[in-house]
């Protein structure tokens, strides 16, 4: 009865709160197998506290529990870029998974973009993660006009 | 990434067919939809049909018809099916693999391959079928534009 209660209440999409924060720590725990409080702590404070026009901290919740997150900001002009939206993180619970979550998630911070003005979404994944890059793909996005590019740095032993 | 006639030909069947997952499809109808090779296609069919990615009908109207989950079915799992996709490879013909210049060539050519992989692993049918079905769209307004 409860699976069917849950299946049946709609998801509501909001702005996170600080007391969302403890289950937003649980879930990208529960995803990633690492706790980093200080870190979502710290996210809450840039994304969702301080209510920034372009900054947003969307949660997922039905029936009162968390079911996913979304972090985003319009940003302009770095790397040369025209004013974008980026997603910086998205999660959703692994049992609720397939089930348009996610989905929800992406179209409601992609509003939210689009009311700041910009016309594209950005976001960068790890190459290896197959799940969240067929995730983003399923929504539509594709290689963009930049590239990541990265190096070791040497340590100063080795330069001398 | 180049990919292979046959590899190329089971991509076009695979899509083909799961557009439209109910409807069946001959080998012969597939093959002069792109103008390919039907003695080729009825080979690469049946390697989809033994990889379980499509089933083959018999009797009259017979054919072959989707038979994978669209949004579990990578384009990578068809490729695999048809030449081999090692990360980190050096090939046999790659020229001077002995020498810091062709070790560098590597290098390079691997993180192009890996960059290829990650692509084709993270498009499931169900996301192609999307893309194939923007592109009139985005065609069409590429074409208002000039």
């Amino acid at each position: 009865m409860a699976a069917t209660a849950d299946a049946d209440e709609a998801l509501r999409i909001r702005p996170a709160v600080a007391a969302d924060v403890p289950a937003v720590i649980a879930l990208d725990e529960e995803v990633t197998v690492l706790a980093k409080p200080a870190y979502w702590h710290d996210m809450f404070e840039r994304y969702g506290a301080r209510g920034r026009r372009a900054r947003f901290f969307l949660v997922a919740e039905r029936l009162d529990r968390l079911k996913g997150f979304v972090i985003g900001e319009t940003r302009a002009w770095e790397f040369g870029s025209p004013p974008c939206g980026w997603i910086f993180a998205i999660q959703v619970r692994p049992k609720g998974r397939l089930k348009g979550v996610g989905t929800q998630l992406f179209n409601a911070i992609c509003d939210r973009f689009r009311e700041t003005g910009v016309v594209n979404v950005r976001t960068m994944l790890a190459l290896d993660n197959i799940t969240i890059l067929s995730f983003f793909r399923s929504q539509g996005m594709m290689a963009g006009p930049f590239i990541e590019l990265e190096t070791t740095l040497e340590s100063s032993a080795d330069r001398t | 990434m180049k990919l292979q006639k046959a590899t190329c030909f089971a991509l076009f069947a695979v899509l083909e067919l799961a557009a439209d997952p109910a409807r069946q499809l001959s080998a012969a109808e597939i093959a002069e939809k792109y103008d390919i090779s039907q003695h080729h296609l009825a080979k690469v069919l049946r390697d989809l049909a033994r990889a379980g990615i499509v089933e083959s009908a018999r009797g009259v109207g017979g054919g072959y018809r989707f038979a994978g989950n669209p949004k579990r079915l990578t384009m990578m799992d068809v490729i695999e099916l048809f030449e081999p996709i090692r990360p980190d490879r050096a090939d046999g013909d790659d020229p001077r693999p002995n020498t810091d210049i062709g070790r560098a060539l590597r290098t390079v050519l691997n993180e192009i391959d890996e960059h290829a992989q990650a692509t084709w692993r993270s498009i499931s049918v169900s996301t192609m079928l999307k893309i194939v079905r923007q592109r009139p769209v985005a065609v069409a307004r590429d074409q208002t534009k000039t």
